[in-house]
């Protein structure tokens, strides 16, 4: 019961923390003071204050949008197990939802951008989409080479049978597990080499340009639904990269939220030193990942 | 002995590049192919028994490829001073090195039992031919040599690969892994079947390459084509014959395993066919005669293969159709050398009357052709027919079939070209050349083509025994 | 010892599938140089100890670690070549079959006779993936440069097979086998030189005179 408690609270409370500490590790390289790391927070409570402004030309769709996009990824995050403990909801298939929560949460946003009738908002869309169709196969390889080393189809089976032994027994696939999976963190989570979340350049920008005409409530909601799932894709990475478990329930807990926040320095880094790619040069790196995570599943079937 | 055949060349390749003087370099040349040719006379009668621990030793087949090369290298040698007279306007000192280097490591080949040390030789002799392609520096000679290097650079390559699947099926045999051709063959039987029709294979493409085996002949004309006479001579005559030897190493473990050999001779008999069959197409209007003698290459590596790949009595005609080929190759590349020279052409277009021009070389060519079509009373008529009745003995008679009615597509496609060329009038307005028939020009492939009239009319004693124990090696018990 | 031989493996077959995706000819060249190396480490670790091993561990990373990255890098100087590798494939066309190659190579080393105790190791998968990267690296790429590089990762992949068998070569051949590919890449960059300057190009895709009428 506690361990529900703390996954729901952690779940709910850590992801604009996250957005903070890469916010101020970015600063930090750029030699600024930069924005408090509880920003976002304000950020967040700012915008649910506001009123909301809705275009005369958009329908249900484009308000239903944020909602069914923040549900779908609160869902998921109760699918995913978080330090070491079990997921409050999980069933055997569940990474299978677990992926398509996330492709109808970005069903939903792509939809309701292109309902805005904008034609930014349709090519972000359509860039959106591309990506994400590059990306899937990497997350599927990557679940499906876990669940084989775990032979379990039960994603908190699958996260938490991730041992140091298994480390040491195929060091080599679960190396390009991780770094396929930390490449796809990247790329779903729009930050730099793919994305850059701060761009204000409607040419350029992938995600950023899709909700644009969201403003007040409807937009706070998109910005936690973004936090969240960098999140919960976070927390399937750091299961997967430390495989740490000192059986003290608090211990444990203590170690993820560290993690994580380690996790977000180290995004925070690569934001730092990294350019964005060209655009043409993304799907390249994405199905690189995807042979990466192809690779690994070979070694672990061989 | 057998050291001296390494080392000698070697030596001589330092002194050509001590030698400041581009007149007196090629000097090098004759002196250490006559001390070569020396030592192989010594060595062939009186061969030294196998060095301690199996590395070395001069076996008839060794022998028998050891003699054409000595021989045909001492021609060249002669010719090249004559040759380079002429080409004066550029050093020669990379061409001097660089035949005598790939004469070292020819002979390394005829000597060594060990197959490893017979690859790193081969591929020795890939990489010291190379600036020779390349001797003319223009841009038809890069593009040939850069072709040339790289493809038989990766067929070296995939033999060495099938080298270590062959060691490696002794591994799995359990024995101790070697690359020694005595072992190897004593252990033939048990050796794992499966890594060896491997091991046979790759190797087969890799020294088919290098030999110029279709479909894997793709460098042969261009840098047949391009290079300058006497350097064609040593490909076609020297190393087409290393990279046979290579292949008879290859054949010879499989004769010992038993059930490899029938794939193995079946592969080079087909291997065989379609050079032949590539040759009579592509030899038929072949405007450049150089590209002609190449393709002409292609059809007798062909011819060298079926005879190895027929067995029984052909075996004696492939290796007696080895020397013949390197040799009368020779007079075909030195003759038409000099054509080339005293036209600064090499198509047949301009190249027209050269009986009338070049009396001495058109006749050389001339011989040559008759001689390379296996017509009598030319050594290359013994070796054809020997391989070609064989066929017929054995039952065989659709390759043999097959060879004949080549031969004589070949026979027309290739006299088609020779006959205008030397016949003929030569045409008004050519440009004038400062080349002149010289002895030294003329008087090795003569010298070339009166063996292998001799070897036609009156092969010698110990030649003949000397083949029939080279056949012997190969299977057939005299 | 062995698990460890294999993480080296996979880093090999990595840098393979790393080859095939870079657009830059000097990271290219820098890759197959810690592929030989690698290569130089491997014989270290599934063998016993001996002054033969040390040598040869000393020579590869010596010839393949060092010398011939030098001699590529001076052709790249000498010629001017432009830092693009030009594909006549894409980079993700090339990636994916590079992806296919490294997959049949697991399915086809599943098939062979291994020796008991070579069965669990990767080395034969390793070995006929780099050999086949080696050849698309070969066909796919334009420059003769690229080229070169093909056959430097085709030999890579045939060294890894000689690795299991590096007690049965003897010195002498190892050495030749070694010194003959530096010759041999020594003389490809004379040639890429003279390329350069006879075509003002190193695109191999030029040298097309010579061919039958």
């Amino acid at each position: 019961m506690t361990d529900i408690i703390i996954h729901c609270a952690v779940a709910l409370l850590l992801p604009p923390l996250l957005l903070g500490v890469i916010g101020k590790t970015k600063a930090a390289f750029a030699g600024r003071v930069g924005a408090p790391y509880l920003q976002p927070y304000y950020d967040l409570i700012k915008l649910f204050q506001k009123g909301s402004v809705f275009s005369e030309t958009t329908t249900w769709v484009f308000r239903a949008g944020p909602v069914v996009t923040l549900a779908a990824t609160l869902f998921a995050a109760l699918l995913v197990p978080l330090g070491r403990h079990g997921a409050p909801v999980s069933f055997s298939g569940d990474m299978i939802l677990f992926a398509y929560l996330f492709g109808l949460s970005r069903f939903f946003t792509t939809i309701a951008a292109l309902d805005t009738g904008s034609s930014f908002e349709g090519m972000g869309a359509a860039r959106e989409v591309t990506f994400s169709c590059l990306a899937e196969p990497t997350l599927f390889f990557a679940l499906i080479t876990l669940a084989r080393m775990s032979k379990s189809l039960t994603l908190s089976t699958i996260l938490t049978s991730v041992t140091p032994a298994i480390w040491l027994a195929a060091g080599a696939s679960m190396l390009l597990l991780v770094g396929a999976l930390f490449i796809i963190l990247l790329a779903e989570n729009c930050r730099i080499p793919f994305d850059d979340p701060n761009t204000h350049l409607e040419l350029t920008m992938i995600h950023e340009v899709m909700v644009l005409d969201h403003s007040g409530p409807a937009f706070g909601m998109i910005l936690y639904g973004a936090a969240l799932k960098l999140f919960v894709l976070g927390a399937v990475f750091v299961n997967v990269a430390l495989p740490v478990a000192t059986g003290n329930t608090f211990a444990d807990w203590a170690i993820f939220i560290i993690a994580m926040l380690g996790l977000a320095v180290t995004i925070g880094v690569v934001e730092s030193v990294m350019a964005r790619l060209r655009l043409v040069r993304v799907p390249q790196l994405l199905v690189g990942a995807t042979i990466l995570s192809a690779f690994a599943m070979i070694l672990v079937l061989r | 002995m057998l050291i001296a055949l390494v080392l000698a060349p070697l030596l001589g390749a330092i002194i050509a590049w001590i030698i400041p003087d581009n007149r007196l370099r090629p000097l090098v040349l004759p002196v250490t192919a006559t001390v070569h040719l020396m030592l192989t006379a010594s060595l062939l009668g009186n061969a030294p028994p196998p060095s301690p621990g199996g590395w070395f030793w001069l076996d008839p087949l060794g022998k028998v490829v050891l003699l054409c090369i000595s021989l045909l290298f001492a021609v060249c040698a002669f010719y090249a001073v004559g040759y380079l007279a002429f080409r004066q306007e550029r050093s020669n000192r990379v061409l001097c090195m660089g035949l005598l280097v790939c004469l070292s490591a020819m002979g390394t080949v005829t000597i060594t039992q060990h197959l490893g040390l017979l690859w790193v030789a081969l591929e020795t002799t890939t990489v010291s031919m190379a600036p020779l392609i390349y001797f003319n520096h223009n841009a038809r000679s890069i593009e040939a040599t850069w072709k040339y290097l790289m493809i038989c650079s990766v067929g070296i390559a995939l033999a060495l690969l099938g080298l270590l699947f062959l060691a490696y099926s002794t591994y799995v045999a359990q024995r101790d892994a070697t690359l020694l051709l005595g072992p190897l063959m004593e252990s033939a039987r048990d050796l794992n079947p499966g890594w060896l029709h491997a091991a046979a294979i790759f190797l087969l493409v890799g020294y088919g390459s290098k030999m110029g085996l279709a479909p894997l002949h793709s460098w042969k004309p261009d840098a047949y084509g391009e290079a300058p006479g006497l350097v064609g001579a040593l490909l076609a005559g020297g190393l087409v014959n290393c990279a046979f030897l290579s292949i008879m190493r290859v054949y010879q473990i499989c004769l010992a395993s038993g059930g490899e050999l029938y794939f193995f001779q079946n592969a080079l008999v087909a291997m065989g066919l379609i050079s032949m069959a590539f040759a009579a197409v592509f030899m038929a209007r072949q405007a450049d005669f150089k590209r002609m003698l190449a393709y002409s290459s292609v059809e007798h590596v062909g011819i060298l293969a079926i005879g190895l790949g027929l067995g029984k009595g052909a075996l004696f005609g492939a290796l007696f159709h080895l020397l013949n080929n390197g040799l009368t190759k020779g007079v075909l590349f030195l003759s038409s050398g000099n054509i080339h020279r005293s036209y600064n052409s090499k198509t047949t277009d301009v190249v027209k009357g050269v009986l009338t021009r070049l009396p001495w070389s058109g006749g050389l060519f001339m011989a040559g052709f008759i001689a390379i079509t296996g017509s009598p009373p030319f050594s290359p008529f013994i070796s054809e027919f020997t391989i070609v009745s064989s066929a017929f003995i054995e039952g065989r008679h659709l390759v043999g079939g097959l060879f004949l009615l080549f031969l004589a597509i070949i026979f027309i496609g290739m006299a088609l070209t020779v006959l205008p060329m030397v016949m003929g009038e030569p045409p008004a307005e050519i440009e004038p050349t400062n080349y002149r028939d010289r002895l030294l020009t003329v008087g090795p492939p003569l010298f070339m083509l009166g063996v292998i009239l001799l070897l036609g009319v009156w092969p010698p004693e110990f030649l003949v025994a000397l083949l029939k124990d080279g056949a012997a090696m190969l299977g057939v018990r005299s | 010892m062995n698990t460890f031989a294999d993480q080296l493996l996979v880093l090999v077959m990595l840098i393979n599938l790393v080859m095939l995706g870079t657009s830059r000819l000097i990271f290219s060249i820098r890759a197959v140089a810690a592929q030989g190396v690698i290569l130089g480490i491997l014989p270290g670790l599934i063998h016993p100890f001996s002054g033969h091993l040390a040598g040869i561990t000393a020579g590869i990373i010596l010839a393949k670690g060092v010398i011939i990255p030098y001699l590529i890098n001076d052709a790249v100087r000498k010629a001017h070549i432009r830092r693009e590798v030009e594909p006549y494939l894409g980079y993700v066309t090339t990636l994916l079959l590079g992806a296919v190659v490294t997959a049949l190579a697991f399915v086809f080393a599943e098939k062979l006779p291994l020796a008991p105790e070579h069965k669990d190791l990767l080395f034969v998968p390793a070995s006929i993936a780099t050999l086949l990267t080696g050849f698309l690296i070969l066909t796919t790429r334009r420059k003769a440069i690229s080229q070169i590089i093909g056959y430097l990762v085709m030999e890579n992949g045939i060294f890894v097979f000689g690795l299991l068998l590096t007690e049965a070569m003897p010195v002498m051949v190892e050495a030749g086998a070694l010194l003959d590919l530096l010759v041999g890449i020594f003389v490809m960059g004379i040639v890429i030189n003279h390329i350069s300057r006879e075509f003002s190009s190193v695109d191999t895709s030029r040298l097309r005179t010579l061919k039958e009428e």
